[in-house]
């Protein structure tokens, strides 16, 4: 590891694009990005200290300011708290003897909240300096905090405490649990890596690939379901010096912890499907962007990339087909959930603030250094290694119609076998929850905060592009849960926290929806609060990106499918009123200019 | 049957969505020949004169005048429209909501590097000038609102969209483009 901040820039070779992997590494390196460092990076760079603090201030885990020697992020989203959370943060704020956002006078230890870290499944989780410790309680905390003041370190915190599948690896050495519960194609032992790299692509052209994608009615996994064929069939028709296939694993929905797993049990085929993708569209330079949460993989991945290169999986003139050069780097977030909007993630891989670009032009033209780029989710590379294997059309044989082949679930909430399934398309909420045994189920949110909220009388409807579409989170509440004040106010902050800032419709109108919540929650609700919710849930879609456009969907999904959850709290007899009290309100500004108050209404 | 009736005014705007309003360009013709215009800067009508069917309101509430304005239009108009950001959430001017009104004040007329030529330190407190309030206030935070229409400004596209299917009761056609904030 490098030593000192030159070191490290000169290891990104004094590259402004790669200001995210220099202000990672700083990070790690002092445990914090002080005013020294922020000046010789900028020097070193060429910009302006402004521009470095503007992006360190944008994500979560860079900081000004030092965040201890054992840094202790503990995650607070809402199936964490179902799980017990509170009392694992109070046993840290109780031992540590302090509160969260603080760091300890002796800079042993600071404790911070983050937003899901995707060990829905496992929960109450933290991670501490980059690894994760899972299932905490109260006793478990109490030891860590002892470990830690008696100078031990991060591995015998974890205590060998290996989570299932590969967890146990040298290389990874992670208490986190794959949790496998249902394999199909893609989770399936049957696929040896590199077989179609070897034998087939010899023998098909990159028109011909695609061609199959496209036969096949494979749409993107990351949940917008883009026909993945027609976006490599842009990227390849699209003019420009290079190419890049970039692997979206930002993976920041709530609930969402899917790609965690496959790029744990499967990153072979993660990694093949990318090569196979730069194949397609004529490139030769693969980036995965993997979310800052799971940079406990980073050497485990790294090891398995290093491997691919061996085998001539990865590398120059790739299974013998000359000219097929392609490599892949690992570049890792820092914390932003809005990253995982396509644009933004390029903004972020340059080196700058994730705020999405204005479209078009489509990342397909001009994405990754305004070069004609493809972004796909983890899930659609490895599921198009397993097509061109077998074929577009056995592909359609599984799902829908218009969903066709398998969608990897991450299920979790009130259930007893959360983790992660792997169905058809077109398999029902029904059914899904008898297989994951949950009882007494109130609510089913489907695709995370920014998806549907959904109650039995819906439970018959069918997971798939034309009905329940989902990027693969699911969470399970029953009937003992708050849905308004444990789950919609919660995710509400979500938004909230994760607002990029670009469009002041997504800057404020999560923040006013919010506030209207909590005055219904606190019975001073009344009846035109509702309809303001469901219009102001509209003015959310001028938003430039996603999230703008679906941060209110926690209020405006609930709102339609639990009315009566709302309805109960409101003051019946009253249609409109806001508090808002003239006279109290001009009392202070009067005061202050010596000036009493006057009203004279001119009707 | 008679023309709809519009009015219009700003409250603690820019004047950004009137000017948006203009941006209808050639449409203004067939603007009043769908509506009667009253209180409004366009046509320079200072007070109410008859009922008003649809009221557009740019910006939020800053001062007791804005108030007093603002219910006045939800007193004369059936329909009241947010339009804007600043109306609806405030915008620009909330930018105070946050620091006392009292630091504003002094930083203002003061304290502020640009402030030389109050060198008795007066403070505005004329009877005949609005007072402040503790912050800024988006439109609905006083009045029953009944739609909202977002932007910074709204295009001029989404201000004649909405007003034209809110007159002829036509559905409204709002494809993403015209909406999207930027």
């Amino acid at each position: 590891m490098e030593k000192s901040v030159k070191q490290i820039i000169a290891k990104y070779n004094t590259n402004q694009t790669r200001l995210m992997d220099i202000l990672i590494d700083t990070q790690e390196l002092q445990g914090f990005i002080g005013k020294e460092a922020v000046s010789d990076i900028a020097d070193a760079l060429n910009m302006s200290q402004a521009d470095i603090e503007q992006t360190i201030t944008f994500y979560h885990f860079l900081s000004t300011e030092p965040r201890g020697k054992f840094a202790i992020y503990l995650n607070d989203s809402a199936v964490a708290i179902m799980y017990g959370q509170r009392a694992i943060k109070e046993t840290f704020e109780k031992e540590v003897g302090i509160k969260f956002g603080q760091v300890t006078n002796d800079g042993l230890i600071g404790l911070f909240n983050t937003a899901c870290i995707g060990m829905n499944d496992q929960e109450p989780a933290a991670i501490i300096n980059n690894r994760v410790f899972t299932k905490l309680t109260p006793y478990r905390v109490r030891e860590i905090v002892r470990y830690m003041r008696e100078g031990k370190n991060m591995d015998e915190l974890i205590n060998e405490s290996y989570g299932d599948g590969k967890n146990h690896l040298p290389s990874l050495k992670s208490m986190v649990s794959s949790n496998i519960r249902r394999k199909g194609m893609i989770l399936s032992d049957s696929y040896i890596y590199g077989s179609v790299t070897k034998n087939i692509l010899p023998g098909i052209s990159p028109e011909a690939v695609i061609a199959e994608i496209k036969h096949s009615n494979m749409r993107g996994r990351g949940g917008a379901g883009f026909p993945t064929g027609l976006k490599w069939e842009f990227c390849r028709r699209a003019k420009g010096d290079k190419h890049y296939v970039i692997c979206n694993a930002d993976e920041g929905e709530p609930g969402t912890f899917k790609d965690r797993v496959i790029l744990t049990e499967k990153p072979e085929l993660v990694f093949e499907g990318m090569a196979l993708a730069g194949y397609a569209i004529g490139g030769d330079e693969g980036i995965l962007y993997l979310r800052y949460e799971y940079r406990y993989m980073k050497e485990y991945l790294e090891d398995v990339l290093a491997v691919m290169r061996k085998n001539n999986v990865l590398g120059e003139n790739i299974a013998g087909i000359e000219g097929f050069t392609f490599d892949i780097r690992i570049q890792f977030g820092a914390g932003a959930y809005v990253c995982g909007e396509e644009s933004a993630l390029l903004e972020s891989l340059e080196g700058k603030r994730g705020e999405p670009r204005d479209k078009p032009p489509f990342p397909v033209e001009k994405g990754y250094l305004n070069q004609p780029t493809i972004i796909n989710n983890v899930e659609t590379f490895a599921t198009a290694v397993r097509i061109i294997e077998n074929g577009g059309e056995w592909f359609t044989q599984f799902g829908t119609e218009d969903s066709t082949g398998t969608k990897i679930l991450s299920i979790s909430g009130d259930c007893m076998f959360p983790g992660v399934y792997e169905v058809n398309w077109g398999f029902n909420v029904e059914d899904m929850l008898d297989m994951v045994g949950a009882y007494n189920v109130q609510a089913v949110q489907v695709g995370g905060p920014s998806g549907t909220l959904i109650g039995p009388d819906e439970f018959h409807r069918t997971l798939g592009y034309s009905d329940l579409s989902t990027g693969g989170s699911m969470i399970i509440f029953n009937k003992q849960r708050d849905l308004l004040r444990d789950v919609v106010l919660n995710f509400m902050e979500f938004f909230i926290d994760e607002s990029c800032g670009s469009c002041s419709t997504c800057r404020n109108m999560p923040e006013v929806m919010k506030n209207k919540l909590v005055r219904i929650l606190n019975g001073n609700g009344v009846k035109s609060d509702l309809t303001d919710l469901k219009a102001w849930g509209k003015v959310l879609l001028a938003s430039r990106c996603g999230l703008g456009q679906t941060a209110g969907n926690p209020i405006i999904s609930s709102l339609k499918n639990f009315r009566p959850l709302y309805e109960e709290l409101l003051q019946k007899e009253k249609e409109f009123d806001q508090g808002f009290d003239l006279e109290a309100s001009v009392q202070q500004s009067c005061r202050y200019v010596k000036r009493i108050p006057k009203f004279h209404l001119h009707e | 049957m008679s023309k709809p009736v519009l009015a219009t005014t700003s409250l603690a705007g820019c004047f950004g969505c009137h000017m948006s309003i203009l941006d209808i360009d050639e449409r203004i013709l067939q603007l009043i020949e769908l509506v009667e215009f009253n209180k409004s800067p366009v046509d320079d009508i200072k007070t109410f004169t008859k009922p008003v069917d649809i009221g557009i309101i740019e910006g939020g509430c800053c001062n007791s005048e804005n108030v007093e304005v603002l219910r006045s239009f939800r007193k004369n108009c059936r329909i009241l429209i947010s339009l804007g950001e600043c109306a609806i959430m405030g915008g620009l001017p909330a930018l105070r909501n946050g620091i006392p009104i009292e630091e504003c004040l002094h930083e203002a007329y003061i304290g502020g590097p640009t402030v030389q030529l109050n060198k008795s330190h007066i403070l505005p407190n004329d009877d005949e000038l609005p007072m402040l309030l503790d912050r800024v206030y988006p439109c609905h935070e006083i009045v029953k609102i009944d739609y909202f229409l977002p932007g910074c400004p709204p295009r001029a596209d989404l201000i004649w969209e909405a007003l034209v299917a809110l007159i002829t009761g036509d559905p409204m056609k709002l494809p993403y483009e015209v909406i999207k904030f930027d």
